[in-house]
């Protein structure tokens, strides 16, 4: 045998002893410690945090946060490929989804408002303008009060958490007009802040000084109106599982639903804490005050 | 007109237009640089992102992106190899050889987020792999093997067959034929080919949102043992990449330096690629004279 | 003695080993390949068809209608999924940026092959290979950043359209154009051109009359991928095009591609509903357009190589 052949078949037996050796000293401690969690990326930063946090407590257990989508997330946990699915709406909004075959979470409330361009001249419209101009009967700003600039629209994705919750609270039920689509938040507020003319809509948390947050009736869209139910355009964020999870899928919702999260992480990141709230909404629009129907 | 005249005018005709892709290119990289540059420092390249506030990094992102880019390309390349030689040495011209071609160039025509979700539903739900390193270098692979295929197959096809003639005169079998003498010759042209693709896949996102996933968990750098869940060679952990971070920075991004992460990742990314080029071009060009003795 | 001669010479030498094992081991890479792009078609298949067999929708609407709106049934007690603006979107957004991409892709080609090669090695070889690293996504926040805004100073309106994507296509689909086409160009032999040149022709009446006549299949390939990624490019498209279920009035009027609908709708939408299926539909639509392009222009390359 050639000296080129010795040195590949010596090559090989150390790879080999290398990895039985890495295998034998792998920490065991991580294998059956895992959760997955897949779905909203709107809830995904908060997920992605509270299970840093938790990992770090909780050591040899191991939080993996996706994003992909409330769609996904959804029919990811109803067939049982992961444990957690993160939603932006409940899912009984959600076509294709068993509801009885989940148990919901809800671990925090976020608020979604209008928002304009600020060169619009609009800060306020009541429900019936807001109608009028996603369903395309008022095309240009004047007409609600503003300067002479055309409308433009800009909407979420169809079936994305946001647009399913502005359309039915926000627009009393009614559908938006075909018009431009962006998938993410982040894309809306950017495009609304370049786009003369431009309306749409975002959770609180997404407003800046580069666009313009609209007031409802004349509501203001505060966290404080939301708890009262006075801003009626808001949702729960859900953390779906199966209906028998697993230990630690439980333990890890419990932490994200205790008053450290919920005061720290959550506020944070632009949500309002779930204890805040002195309602509580069920999957169809029915208003309760908390205490008398709690989960 | 007389062809002299035709002949200057369409010569410079050319130059204008050679020179317009380069002025593209380099009015490109040089917003991508000059808007990124700002926010590249040694912290931020080497310290993990941060979900919600400032001053975060993209050190893993970083490396998870080289370590795919080389577990695709190991996977990738053999069989893409494999798949050129036989197109190109073996394969009779018929229907069938005429079918698998045009099955090539329907995979390559297919949206990324397509492959994708096809690897999602095959490699992370139905085998297993969760969502990880390796499901994402397999995406990739599908997503990668019909470029790297038909740039093979023609870096092949191109070089002459005087060389081929040559090797069989030589008493050489056909396979010792392609191994030794077609191939070193079309390894200038098959590097390019595999830039090319390296390119693509150090910048695909769309195919690893659901396969190698959007989260990055630190990364314990002194841990060399692949099965650790935290040691960076593990191929079973998730790996959110460079590209995958500033798509994710760009939709959902809340951290308040968002705008700069975003334009420090991408001039980063761009930069990697450069660097990368330069280097296969160099290593490439040692391999051509060590290969054929030229 | 003689028997052992006889078993020498009928073994398989080393070399045929080697011979055979070489060519099924790339055989099988490429039965690899065939059998992974067959079983991705069957699944988008088995996916895209279950809108029209289980979920009853009518072949024709789907094709024709001109709304979008999976969830909403229409007065017929039918799903409102007419695919029309996106496939319309598509071919339009494709088609243009091939017409752009073409004449710069190929004058790139010829002068890095024909007029100078040694620059053509060494600045827009580079250049080219840049320009395929630069990711979509990278590619997609200029456009939104540097390409809409200027849209929509020059030509009003919101500044997404087709106008946009084509410029963006323009820029990814070509590099993939043009090395293909140099390939295509380095392919043709070096006798043709000094034959041409011989008869006294001008370098760019060799070109013209010879060169690019014998490399036009080769070209065309080149540009058949180049639409086939324009086609299938998502993320860039979708952040300039303005994603608007619509028939496209002009082309700074927000408009869809069938990728940038499935890519924006996809994680919101469940396994296996209608809405679901219906993307997946849309998946389909593009690889069976992307099939009628590939023949197509296999047609055309044929006869090119005829009359050559």
């Amino acid at each position: 045998m050639s000296k080129a052949r010795w040195i590949e078949i010596l090559l090989v037996i150390s790879i080999v002893i290398l990895g039985g050796w890495a295998y034998q000293t792998r920490q065991v401690s991580h294998t059956n410690q895992t959760i997955t969690a897949v779905g909203s990326t709107a809830l995904q930063p908060l997920v992605e945090a509270a299970g840093e946090d938790y990992a770090g407590q909780h050591l040899g257990t191991f939080v993996n946060v996706q994003g992909g989508g409330t769609g996904t997330g959804l029919s990811q946990v109803q067939e049982g490929a992961v444990d957690i699915g993160n939603a932006d709406v409940f899912a009984e909004q959600q076509k294709g989804i068993v509801p009885s075959r989940l148990r919901d979470h809800r671990v925090a409330v976020v608020g979604i408002t209008p928002i304009v361009n600020p060169k619009v001249g609009v800060s306020h419209l009541t429900t019936k303008q807001l109608i009028a101009i996603f369903t395309g009967r008022v095309t240009n700003w004047s007409q609600v009060g503003g300067h002479h600039q055309k409308i433009v629209i800009l909407n979420r994705a169809q079936g994305s958490g946001t647009r399913t919750t502005f359309e039915q609270y926000g627009l009393n039920g009614h559908r938006s007009i075909a018009a431009q689509e962006q998938d993410s938040s982040g894309m809306v507020r950017q495009i609304v802040a370049t786009t003369p003319g431009a309306i749409s809509y975002v959770g609180f948390s997404y407003v800046d000084k580069t666009v313009r947050a609209v007031s409802l009736n004349s509501v203001a869209p505060t966290n404080q109106n939301v708890t009262t139910n006075h801003w009626k355009i808001w949702s729960y964020e859900h953390m779906y599982t199966g209906r028998q999870p697993q230990p630690l899928a439980t333990a890890f919702i419990h932490y994200i639903q205790s008053a450290k999260i919920q005061k720290t992480l959550v506020k944070q990141l632009g949500y309002i804490s779930i204890s805040e709230m002195k309602i509580s909404r069920d999957g169809h629009g029915t208003i309760s005050q908390v205490g008398s129907s709690h989960e | 007109m007389n062809p002299k005249l035709s002949n200057r005018i369409a010569i410079s005709v050319l130059y204008v237009i050679s020179g317009t892709i380069i002025v593209i290119l380099a009015a490109l990289l040089g917003y991508i640089i000059i808007s990124g540059l700002p926010a590249i420092n040694w912290h931020f390249l080497t310290s993990p992102a941060r979900a919600f506030t400032s001053g975060g990094g993209i050190g893993i992102q970083l490396f998870n992106s080289f370590y795919l880019l080389i577990l695709t390309m190991l996977i990738s390349f053999p069989i893409a190899l494999g798949a050129g030689i036989y197109l190109n040495e073996y394969a009779k011209q018929n229907w069938v050889t005429a079918l698998v071609r045009t099955a090539i160039e329907i995979l390559s025509s297919l949206p990324s987020v397509v492959v994708g979700l096809f690897g999602f539903l095959i490699f992370v739900v139905q085998f297993d792999f969760g969502f990880s390193i390796l499901s994402g270098a397999f995406a990739l692979t599908f997503f990668n093997l019909p470029l790297l295929t038909r740039s093979i197959e023609e870096a092949l096809a191109a070089v002459p067959n005087a060389q081929r003639e040559g090797g069989l005169a030589l008493g050489l079998s056909k396979w010792e034929t392609v191994t030794h003498i077609i191939v070193p010759a079309a390894l200038p042209a098959i590097l390019t080919g595999v830039i090319l693709s390296a390119g693509r896949i150090f910048g695909e996102a769309a195919a690893l949102i659901f396969t190698a996933g959007q989260s990055a968990p630190a990364l314990n750098f002194a841990d060399w043992n692949p099965f650790n869940m935290t040691s960076p060679l593990n191929p079973m952990r998730p790996a959110e990449t460079l590209a995958v971070h500033i798509w994710k920075i760009n939709s959902e991004g809340i951290m308040p330096d968002a705008k700069a992460i975003s334009s420090g990742s991408s001039a980063v990314l761009v930069i990697s690629v450069l660097a990368f080029n330069l280097l296969a071009r160099f290593v490439g060009k040692r391999l051509f004279k060590r290969l054929t003795a030229s | 003695m003689n028997n052992q001669l006889k078993k020498q010479l009928l073994k398989r030498s080393k070399a045929a080993k080697l011979e055979r094992l070489g060519k099924s081991v790339s055989f099988l890479a490429l039965m690899l390949i065939t059998v992974t792009v067959f079983a991705i078609i069957i699944f988008v298949a088995s996916k895209g068809f279950s809108t029209f067999f289980s979920n009853h929708v009518s072949f024709v609407d789907f094709i024709t209608g001109k709304n979008w709106n999976p969830s909403v049934t229409n007065a017929k007690g039918q799903p409102e999924v007419g695919a029309l603006p996106m496939i319309a979107g598509s071919f339009i957004v494709t088609i243009l940026s091939a017409l752009v991409a073409t004449p710069f892709a190929i004058g790139a080609a010829i002068f890095m092959t024909e007029i100078s090669p040694q620059r053509g090695a060494k600045i827009l070889q580079p250049v080219i290979e840049l320009l395929v690293g630069i990711p979509s996504v990278v590619y997609g926040f200029i456009g939104l950043t540097v390409i809409v805004p200027l849209t929509r100073s020059l030509f009003g309106g919101s500044g997404f359209g087709i106008l946009s994507g084509t410029c963006v296509l323009f820029v990814m689909i070509l590099p993939t154009v043009t090395s293909m086409s140099v390939d295509a160009l380095r392919a043709v032999p070096r006798y043709y051109r000094e034959a041409a040149l011989a008869l006294g022709a001008t370098q760019w009446q060799t070109i013209y009359k010879v060169i690019l006549r014998a490399a036009t299949p080769g070209m065309l390939t080149a540009i058949v991928f180049g639409m086939a990624r324009a086609f299938g490019e998502a993320l860039a498209v979708q952040m300039v095009i303005g994603n608007a279920a619509l028939l496209p009035t002009s082309l700074v009027s927000p408009a869809s591609t069938l990728t940038s609908v499935l890519t924006t709708g996809i994680g919101n939408t469940v396994m296996g509903s209608l809405q679901n299926n219906a993307l997946w539909s849309l998946a389909l639509v593009l690889l069976v357009m992307s099939l009628i392009f590939n023949l197509v222009i296999r047609l055309i390359g044929r006869k090119g190589a005829m009359s050559k």
